[in-house]
């Protein structure tokens, strides 16, 4: 049986969770304060996801880059891929803040700023 | 009375300084108490450094949803301009005069020339400066490749350029953890954090970066000196002891192009300084009231430059706070309480904010303990006030609610953080 770790990043309280996996199975997870700390934790042991940010150059803008997000977290082993993606990118102004600027394998990339 | 007849002359019922997220939401707030309001703000966009923290993470209490930097700020800047409030960005503040409660000039420098301000009450919200590579003791050669994690950030998240390939960072507050996974994702080395402390600095979910990326953090540890030719090529790192004291012959070399200090934030209080506000030594920002109104009557404070808050959240709240106490203190001409409780640091509480309160309505307290502590209790004997919490770590900050029927008929308040 291994027992993993870690502290809980779904919201600021930070609980520090125990997840305890026996045959790649889940037996037991101990610590967190609520239903959606749990489903994290399993998760984080199981396939591990985050959301990515970055910024992607823009033309004519106010400000020379756009602030991106995944619009959903993405596995964690292919986020160096992502970022490869991501490096390519250049946008033209006007990017308006929550607009889809790229898609990434089904995976939308929203602008957080304007230009 | 008009002392500088020459310059331009503006009048506003209040005027707040610093366009940041205390700033805009006190802004916002004075407008929709129907206060004839001014915002002010050095830099060329509204937003203050929100518009450089593009990670997630913020307004989950505020909003109620996980928005990032800009799109917080976003929001509330939608709202100001919505609801009208009159703004000017790459305005500069050069002096701040008292002359009496309800007679107060703000002079600032604009695009467009000089001017002077007058108003009835002022909310304070410029926000905190980062601590330099000086004032951590950090000597030798002074070459290129040292930032303060807020330069390196605004460097890569505003004008899109990564400060270097192999990176050194000193400080695990949030600042620094935050900037070891931009500089990890965009393709750069982080070599190490280096924390003096015994125990990581940001939040507990900021500290899992470094899990995510295989960064090492080196724990009571110093970076002591740092060399290079025109550019940094190496840094020496220093073991310490409990009392933060070297232990010689621990010293190693760390090879890295770039230093980024993350040594924490300090209020910026100057101008407030300079107008007699008192300051907490602990806090370094103002003394302040349950209205968070400064010793200076009219003078208002929130955000980074009342205490160093690690949610915006709470930052946006104060200036909620800061405006409903500027618009009582314009009404009546003051405000006045019979008898300000204060409010003490007990046991394990290294600063607190506010240090007075008047008992009239229900009030935050925030405050901060001096060492991490697990199964503890926020007590406030007088009042039989408890909160249980199961950890207390100094890097993240407390609050707690005082109702106004509880405390009103008390003369003092202690806080303390003992074990249950």
């Amino acid at each position: 049986m291994t027992t993993y770790r870690f502290t809980c990043i779904v919201c600021p309280l930070g609980c520090s969770i125990e997840v305890e996996v026996e045959n790649g199975k889940v037996k037991d997870v101990k610590g967190c304060r609520c239903p959606r700390g749990k489903e994290w934790a399993v998760q984080e042991v199981t396939n591990p996801k985050r959301v990515v940010m970055s910024v992607l150059p823009v033309e004519g803008g106010a400000l020379p880059t756009v602030s991106v997000k995944t619009a959903e977290p993405v596995p964690k082993e292919k986020i160096p891929e992502l970022m490869k993606f991501l490096a390519n990118l250049k946008l033209k102004a006007p990017v308006k803040a929550g607009e889809t600027v790229a898609e990434w394998e089904g995976i939308k990339i929203v602008a957080t700023r304007g230009a | 009375m008009e002392p500088f007849p020459q310059i331009p002359m503006l009048s506003y019922d209040v005027v707040v300084i610093g366009g940041g997220p205390a700033g805009m939401a006190a802004a916002v707030r004075a407008k929709e108490l129907g206060l004839n309001v001014l915002l002010l703000d050095e830099n060329d966009y509204l937003g203050g450094i929100l518009p450089q923290c593009i990670h997630p993470g913020f307004g989950l209490h505020y909003y109620k949803e996980e928005l990032t930097g800009p799109e917080f700020a976003s929001r509330l800047a939608r709202k100001l301009v919505e609801l009208g409030v009159e703004y000017k960005t790459a305005a500069r503040v050069l002096e701040i005069k008292n002359y009496s409660d309800l007679e107060k000039v703000v002079i600032f420098t604009s695009p467009s020339g000089v001017y002077q301000v007058w108003a009835k009450a002022i909310i304070y919200a410029a926000g905190a400066r980062e601590r330099h590579a000086f004032e951590i003791g950090i000597t030798g050669d002074r070459v290129a490749g040292i930032y303060t994690a807020g330069e390196a950030q605004m460097l890569m998240d505003i004008y899109g350029v990564l400060p270097g390939k192999e990176i050194v960072i000193v400080g695990s507050g949030d600042v620094g953890l935050i900037m070891a996974r931009r500089f990890a994702l965009e393709g750069a080395k982080v070599k190490a954090v280096i924390e003096l402390m015994p125990y990581p600095g940001g939040l507990a979910r900021n500290v899992m970066i470094l899990r995510d990326f295989d960064i090492p953090l080196y724990l009571s540890h110093k970076v002591v000196e740092v060399r290079g030719k025109g550019r940094v090529e190496r840094v020496k790192v220093v073991k310490v002891d409990e009392n933060l004291n070297e232990i010689p012959g621990s010293e190693f070399w760390i090879e890295a192009d770039t230093l980024i200090i993350s040594a924490g934030l300090v209020p910026s209080v100057k101008k407030l300084k300079k107008i007699g506000v008192e300051i907490d030594p602990a806090t370094g920002g103002p003394v302040v009231n349950d209205r968070l109104e400064t010793s200076v009557p009219g003078i208002f404070v929130a955000g980074n430059s009342l205490l160093i808050n690690d949610l915006v959240d709470y930052v946006a709240e104060q200036g909620e706070l800061a405006a409903e106490g500027a618009k009582e203190f314009i009404e009546k001409g003051g405000i006045e309480s019979k008898k300000w409780i204060k409010v003490e640091k007990g046991e394990n509480v290294r600063l607190l904010a506010p240090h007075y309160l008047s008992g009239e309505g229900d009030v935050y307290l925030y405050l901060r303990v001096s060492k991490p502590m697990e199964d503890v209790e926020l007590r406030v004997p007088e009042i039989g006030k408890k909160m249980r919490l199961p950890v207390v770590k100094p890097a993240e900050m407390l609050r707690i609610k005082l109702k106004a029927e509880e405390i009103k008929n008390t003369e003092k308040l202690t806080v303390e953080v003992v074990k249950a």
